[in-house]
């Protein structure tokens, strides 16, 4: 029989017998600021489509939850980091080589504005809100006027936080998993998808749900695509995609990949949604807490079985 | 200048002496190393071959781990050795995960660390990195790629070498005779 025999005598923790640096709170991030790019992506867009009152839910109310989502994966990813004191050198520079250097300025960026965009909103909720002092209301009434110039600034950059989300990933040609351009359509179409989800989940107009769930079902039916050719690409290229794959066809990561992510987190609420729209009577909550679920599984499983798929030598 | 190590797979027994001179050297915390021997044994047994190496960064011309540091703090130095500079470390992991050859780690105090081919405390001074200077077979060679009469440049012109997965685009500047 043939052999090859690697051992190494190196034994670093997080390092080796693979690596193992990353753990819940860039998996949770991801999932958190692709939900947020993916609902304040929506607002945006029917916003400048001038439809904002046909889809209430997803320009007024969905996006207040953003704030929320990006200052806990803003804490996901602070806990993350070992040399926490020294955070604030990410901001003394833009690194445009580095997807961790633009993404950190990326969410510089979203997070206020989902901050603003919420505060432009805080009347759905408390309807006699009143923001007392005048300078407030001044710059209340200055968004207000340029609410379509920020929502272009809004759109833009929402769909730069969703891509990015899967580049950070995608850059390390080190993680053959990882290596592959589809992995930033893929985040951000499994954002898009969340955040519609998100919208479907506590929208109660009836046209805003059918239409949301219909916008779904076409990106569920994208991520499916990409994940394919994700797959088609690893098989035809070299060994050590070859080897990246098996970890989903066969490999350890097999049953939570197909079962999670694909069946429960894709077919199965799509298949869900289509009875919806088709007049059966489903639990409305069903199909979208599990794009969600889906969404934040799909991140854990790829952040985890990257770590594990390496260059042998 | 480009600093460059070439290490001799033929003479090197895996001993570990690089390792525990690194270790000491470079006050390395216990349960780390910066460098490590690996062995490789391939073939059909009866015949079967073993390759010893001892590994550390590679200090690749064209590395991963620079390219992706959000904050500069992994650089490179005069003469390409790659370096991290402690008080721009977040400790984000980027770096660690980018390395296909797994060099780095994380610094029980928070920052990233690994080889710095004891450019600071022993090359600047003129001496040989501490692994090259204690190696009982003499297996290793350090020096300046770009002047033709140094160790590693004559060594290198001399003998066949390999370079660790040069696929991946690193361009290391650790050589490996075989």
């Amino acid at each position: 029989m043939k052999e090859e025999l690697i051992t190494s005598g190196r034994m670093n923790p997080y390092i080796d017998p693979h690596l193992n640096i990353w753990h819940w709170q860039i998996p949770l991030y991801l999932f958190l600021g692709g939900l947020a790019a993916g609902i304040l992506f929506f607002a945006a867009l029917y916003t400048i489509q001038g439809k904002a009152d046909k889809y209430p839910t997803a320009v007024k109310i969905a996006p207040l939850i953003t704030p929320f989502a990006l200052v806990l994966g803003l804490i996901a990813l602070f806990l993350d980091l070992k040399h926490k004191l020294y955070f604030w050198q990410l901001y003394t520079t833009l690194r445009l080589e580095s997807p961790m250097s633009w993404g950190a300025w990326t969410l510089m960026v979203v997070t206020p504005l989902s901050f603003v965009w919420s505060a432009l909103n805080i009347r759905q909720i408390f309807p006699n809100w009143d923001w007392r002092y005048s300078w407030v209301k001044n710059i209340e009434a200055f968004f207000r006027k340029n609410i379509i110039t920020l929502s272009w600034i809004l759109l833009i950059f929402s769909l730069i936080l969703g891509v990015y989300t899967g580049i950070l990933f995608s850059a390390f040609n080190a993680r053959p998993l990882w290596n592959t351009s589809i992995l930033g359509p893929l985040f951000l179409a499994s954002g898009l998808s969340a955040g519609a989800a998100a919208i479907v989940l506590i929208s109660k107009n009836h046209f805003e749900r059918k239409q949301m769930a219909k916008i779904d079902l076409i990106i569920i039916g994208v991520e499916l695509f990409l994940i394919i050719h994700m797959f088609m690409g690893f098989l035809a290229s070299t060994q050590v995609q070859i080897d990246a794959a098996s970890l989903f066809l066969g490999g350890p990561y097999t049953t939570p990949f197909w079962l999670f992510v694909v069946t429960l987190g894709m077919v199965v609420p799509a298949v869900l949604e289509i009875l919806e729209l088709n007049g059966y009577r489903m639990p409305r909550w069903l199909a979208p807490v599990l794009i969600l679920f889906g969404s934040l599984m799909l991140r854990f499983i790829i952040a985890y079985a990257g770590q594990e798929s390496r260059w042998l030598y | 200048m480009r600093y460059a190590m070439a290490i001799d797979t033929k003479k090197c027994v895996g001993c570990s002496d690089c390792v525990v001179a690194c270790q000491t050297e470079n006050n390395v915390p216990i349960g780390y190393c910066r460098d490590w021997i690996v062995e490789v044994t391939d073939g059909t047994y009866p015949q079967l071959e073993i390759e010893l190496r001892s590994e550390r960064c590679n200090h690749c011309e064209n590395a991963p781990c620079v390219r992706c540091c959000p904050t500069g703090a992994s650089h490179y130095e005069d003469g390409g050795a790659v370096l991290v500079t402690p008080d721009k470390c977040i400790g984000c992991g980027a770096c660690i995960t980018s390395c296909p050859y797994d060099a780095r780690y994380s610094h029980p105090d928070g920052y990233v660390d690994k080889c710095t081919f004891c450019l600071d405390n022993r090359v600047k001074k003129g001496e040989d990195p501490a692994c090259v200077s204690v190696c009982p077979t003499k297996c290793m060679y350090f020096g300046d790629l770009d002047d033709l009469n140094s160790d590693v440049s004559q060594v290198l012109k001399k003998r066949k070498w390999k370079t660790l997965i040069p696929e991946a685009g690193t361009k290391p500047h650790v050589y490996y005779l075989i």
